[in-house]
């Protein structure tokens, strides 16, 4: 059977000036990603892996070479237009979880549905949050919430409007052994359930082996 | 919409953080200051112009020799105008055998139309005000006059023809003017007795003048209007034109409460331009955020701005409530100083402070938040990815444009305002260029001791842009502050010291020849403080080199004693009151030529007041002829005298050496400052000296000084204002540093600092931040002060002590304010900065 292709990457290239002068950190790139694949991306700390998952998620550009994401050309899009495909197909969870501080967990799983313009975000969002095992916590800031209760409302918030990319840099990189896993755990479970893409870069051997399939970089390019 | 949602949905918990906090106070602050002190200073200058026109008791008087055009009174009617009629003219008033040259006053219903007249029942008493005239056959006469007839209310005094019952003494009226040598005794009476009283004769010295009041627009087209009259000789007198000593102190003080509150307000800028920063700071990474999950710039900026929005309209309706106490609060207390009949500020103010609370954020908060909605999405990855940096025409355009709708909406004066905003734009170049240099020098100096002095200069210079940032805010905002301390200061030395204490209360005229040592030996012994007594002569020049003096001339007709302010025209043609006198008084000064030499005595020299001069344009070496009681005598200018009338000693316009008039038979004055214990004393001093005039300045000393009272009053409570405005700058820059440094000061915790290294690290920093904010800012208010009175007609002194004052004052505060936010965050335990 053959799949449809969400995720795909030209020859991309990421050169950026240093005061030692240009420095290349992605070189020549190209893969493509078919829908509802699992891809883990590893490699040594510095090899660019971060820099290449920014690009495939449009947060960043890449100096030569072409991206699309879900049919569209990334790299001929403007701001704006990257951010509105972001809202509507991709989900991001970071290593650092990233709540927005002043909102409540649920304000913060809110949040992409709101910008989606989506009328019933209240209540998809408390279901999530009660599948990720926080339904008591709804009403709780962030800084009231243990690093993994935050990074499972992360989980819930880069799931709830069901992208079709869900991209994840060392989710599991500030949680100790046990939380991480339960963590990587509800990924492969919301990632099943809503039956998304999911690329994830990590230095976990254990999560890279339960992914479809392992990327590894080094020195910038694939290998 | 959704964006307004969420908005509003946050405000309530950015409020936690602060700077909205800290912009919400600084823009209510300039709201408060804005309609509390600029409607006042509106209500300020229309009391001037009022008071102004009190002295002519009209805002424009219409005068003549002759009877005025019948045309007059019904054009200014017809235009809304109000009218009086005063007729005046000097005739002896009797009682029995005893008579007194009188200036008699015959007016209409209406009068004044502008001031009060004050009333008494017996002689130099304290007056009542009251809004009558005297009914036909009575009249008031003032104390003079009723103590030189020796009269009391109910007596009757005859009038040229008419008798008339005296039913009052007149203690006070608007226009008795302030030349002192023309004050004669005076009586008020009804215009309807005027043709009963057989005065007005072909040769009779009658003066005619028609009071006029209302509107601007309506004065200016009666002005136009009767300029056009075809051979117009009627001379008018307009508010607009001569403006009288006595609003000086009020004008400087409108003007100065202006630069106050504007002074307030900008330090609110600042205090916005610092939170704003602080706000786009801690919103970067929410805002890279929100822009990964799909949020576009124009959604983001949505968020901001509606937040501001609202905090505008928050700001205003608290800025207004604190404007409308402060206004209601110094009109009570400037009673008396300011005119209790005009309207007051109605809902006007309020749209004005909107206006200017959302133009202070569009200047200096929205381009930090354009500038926040540029935040790449890649920072959630990157931390150090930041905005791009902004044009430099972006970032400074509008702030500059809101200063200027700021600056020229307070000060409404288009030079003025060019000069503040210049003098603005030069202060932040100078203040920014100089920090740049001095954070770069002091980056060199870091080898110091110790880590704390080490670790401190380094973070200055490192944050070299903020550091630059501080010291052109902390600059700007101390460096305003001290000009305005400076001129409130000057200001109020100033005015204190235009009406000394003890100085002459009483003007003496008419002792005769013989008795003055007498007279002073008396006043002296009843405990006066007698100043020098000038002989004084009539006389009227007839010539000025050896040409008719009144060809020369250039001015109209005669003028009497009714012209109300400084008026001039006619002092070749008019008798004058001549003097001679050996000393120079310390109140005059010799401007041009030289005083009596020894050897002049006796000699045909005269020494002439500038005012004399100018009228007619006199020059050293002109020779002028008098008519002194018939005798000529051709004298030539040998020196010309800068005269402080305000002295309130007795003074002349024209000098004569001693020696050279000897023989003419004069009378003396003087003037001195006198307590009576009674009005009766008075009453006593005057019978014994029957010739003697006596006038009193006391009370109109008195109603100046308790006006500048009140006017030092008001600029010291608006001063409040200001100050207040230094706190939120005071406040947003706590903000900031702490926020900039609470990281930072984790981490060094953490590593294992002590509290006492971060604290004087800290200290460090913040200290020579300020000294040099400070001596910047000391120095160019220096400057800046001396501009600014220069614009406000006030003495400069610079004064070492006050710069040192203001650059040790700018070191304590910004270290004080380092502390307090070092402390705020010391006190949270490091990980949850760090978490
Ligand atoms: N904007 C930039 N300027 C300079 N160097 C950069 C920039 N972005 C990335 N780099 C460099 O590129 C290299 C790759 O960075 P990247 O963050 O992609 O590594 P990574 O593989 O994610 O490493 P880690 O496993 O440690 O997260 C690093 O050496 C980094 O310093
Ligand atoms: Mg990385």
């Amino acid at each position: 059977m053959t799949r449809d292709i969400v995720l795909k990457a030209e020859n991309i290239t990421r050169e950026v000036s240093s005061p030692e002068g240009l420095l290349t950190i992605v070189r020549d790139v190209s893969f493509h990603i078919e829908s509802r694949e699992t891809v883990a991306i590893v490699g040594p700390s510095g090899a660019g892996k971060s820099t290449l998952l920014a690009m495939l998620a449009g947060l960043d550009l890449p100096t030569s070479g072409r991206i699309s994401l879900a049919g569209q050309d990334l790299t001929t899009l403007d701001e704006d237009g990257r951010a509105r495909l972001r809202a509507e197909k991709v989900g991001f969870v970071f290593q650092s979880f990233h709540l927005i501080p002043s909102l409540t967990a649920l304000e913060n799983v809110m949040l992409p549905l709101e910008l989606a313009g989506r009328s019933d975000a209240r209540q998809l969002s408390a279901d999530m949050l009660a599948r990720v095992g926080l339904a008591s916590r709804t009403g709780h800031y962030p800084r009231q919430l243990s690093g993994g209760e935050q990074q499972r409302v992360a989980l819930a918030r880069a799931s709830v409007s069901r992208p079709a990319v869900l991209f994840a840099d060392e989710p599991t990189g500030n949680l100790d052994m046990a939380t991480g896993e339960r963590i990587t755990q509800l990924l492969f479970e919301l990632n099943a359930d809503s039956s998304t893409t999911l690329v994830l870069v990590t230095h976990d051997r254990s999560i890279a082996t339960r992914c479809g399939r392992v990327l590894t970089m080094e020195n910038g390019g694939l290998r | 919409m959704r964006a307004i949602v969420i908005a509003l949905r946050s405000l309530s918990r950015e409020w936690r953080y602060g700077e909205l906090a800290v912009l919400l106070l600084s823009l209510s602050v300039a709201v408060g200051a804005l309609t509390g002190v600029g409607f006042l200073v509106d209500r300020i200058n229309r009391s001037i112009a009022l008071q102004a026109s009190e002295v002519l008791a009209a805002d424009i008087r219409v005068q003549s020799p002759r009877p005025l055009s019948a045309d007059n009174e019904p054009m200014a009617r017809q235009l809304g105008l109000r009218t009086a009629r005063l007729t005046t003219l000097l005739s002896a008033v009797f009682h029995g055998d005893v008579n007194q040259l009188t200036n008699i006053r015959m007016v209409t219903d209406g009068y004044p139309l502008r001031g009060t007249v004050t009333v008494a029942d017996t002689p130099f008493a304290p007056g009542t005000v009251t809004r009558q005239i005297p009914a036909p056959g009575q009249a008031w006469a003032d104390s003079k006059l009723a103590a030189a007839l020796g009269v009391k209310i109910g007596d009757n005094i005859t009038v040229g023809a008419r008798e008339l019952r005296l039913d009052r003494i007149l203690i006070s009226r608007p226009d008795q003017g302030s030349a002192f040598q023309e004050f004669s005794a005076s009586l008020l009476m009804n215009e309807a007795d005027l043709a009963s009283t057989q005065l007005i004769q072909p040769a009779s010295q009658v003066r005619h003048a028609l009071l006029i009041a209302g509107e601007r627009p309506q004065l200016n087209a009666f002005r136009d209007w009767h300029a056009q009259q075809a051979g117009q000789r009627e001379r008018m007198a307009d508010v607009s034109e001569d403006s009288p000593q006595i609003g000086d102190a009020t004008r400087r003080a409108g003007r100065f409460l202006g630069l106050a509150s504007l002074v307030a307000i900008l330090l609110c800028a600042v205090a916005v331009a610092m939170s704003a920063r602080s706000y786009v700071r801690r919103h970067l990474d929410a805002v890279a955020l929100m822009k990964t999950l799909g949020a576009s710039r124009a959604f983001v900026l949505t968020v901001s701005v509606t937040q501001l929005l609202l905090l505008a309209l928050a700001a205003t309706a608290l800025g207004s409530v604190m404007g409308w106490i402060t206004q209601s609060w110094l009109i009570s207390a400037l009673q008396g100083l300011l005119r209790t009949d005009l309207p007051p500020a109605g809902l006007q103010p309020m749209l004005i402070g909107l206006l200017v609370a959302v133009a202070m954020l569009a200047g200096f908060a929205l381009p930090s938040l354009l500038q926040m909605t540029r935040v790449p999405a890649l920072r959630v990855l990157r931390r150090d990815v930041g905005p791009p940096t902004p044009g430099a025409w972006a970032a400074v355009t509008p702030a500059v444009v809101a200063v200027i709708v700021v600056v020229y909406g307070t000060l409404g004066d288009a030079v003025l305002s060019g000069w503040f905003v210049g003098a603005l734009a030069a202060a932040t170049l100078i203040l920014g260029g100089a920090g740049w240099g001095l954070v770069s020098f002091t980056a060199h100096s870091r080898g110091g001791s110790g880590v704390a002095w080490r670790y401190g200069i380094a973070s200055l210079a490192r944050r070299r842009v903020e550091s630059v940032t501080q010291i052109v805010a902390f600059g700007l905002g101390i460096m305003l502050l001290l000009v305005l301390a400076t001129l409130r200061r000057d200001l109020v030395t100033d005015w204190r010291a235009s009406i000394p204490a003890n100085i002459p209360n009483y003007f003496f005229v008419n002792i005769p020849s013989g008795e003055q040592e007498e007279f002073r030996a008396r006043l002296t012994a009843q405990g006066g403080k007698v100043e020098r007594m000038l002989p004084m002569v009539r006389g009227r020049l007839v010539t000025i080199n050896d040409r008719d003096a009144h060809a020369v001339s250039s001015s109209g007709g005669p003028a009497g004693p009714d012209d109300g302010p400084p008026q001039r025209g006619g002092m070749a043609d008019r008798e004058q009151n001549l003097t001679w006198s050996s000393e120079l008084g310390d109140d005059n000064r010799i401007v041009a030529g030289q005083w009596w030499q020894p050897g002049d005595e006796g000699k045909p020299l005269v020494s002439l007041a500038t005012e004399f001069q100018e009228e007619l344009g006199l020059k050293l070496g002109d020779r002028l002829g008098f008519d002194i009681a018939g005798e000529r005598i051709t004298v030539t200018v040998a020196s010309f005298r800068e005269v402080k009338w305000d002295s309130f000693k007795p003074n002349f316009f024209i000098v004569f050496p001693p020696g050279l008039l000897d023989g003419a038979a004069g009378t003396y004055m003087t003037s001195a400052l006198f307590e009576p214990s009674s009005p009766g004393e008075m009453t006593d001093f005057v019978r014994r000296f029957p010739t003697v005039s006596v006038f009193d300045v006391g009370s109109l000393l008195a109603q100046v000084r308790s006006m500048i009272d009140k006017a030092v009053t008001a600029v010291q409570s608006v001063f409040v204002f200001t100050l207040l405005a230094g706190l939120t700058v005071l406040l947003a820059a706590v903000q900031a540093s702490r926020d900039e440094r609470s990281y930072e000061t984790a981490v060094l915790r953490v590593l294992g600092a002590q509290r006492g290294m971060i604290v004087r690290s800290v200290l460090t920093e913040f200290s020579a931040l300020g000294l040099l904010a400070g001596t910047l800012a000391a120095s160019g208010a220096a400057f800046g002060g001396f501009m600014l009175a220069r614009q406000l007609e006030l003495n400069y002194r610079f004064n070492l002590t006050f710069w040192l004052l203001g650059v040790l004052g700018t070191v304590a505060i910004v270290g004080f304010t380092g502390w307090v936010a070092t402390r705020s965050v010391l006190n949270h335990p490091p990980r949850s900065a760090l978490s």
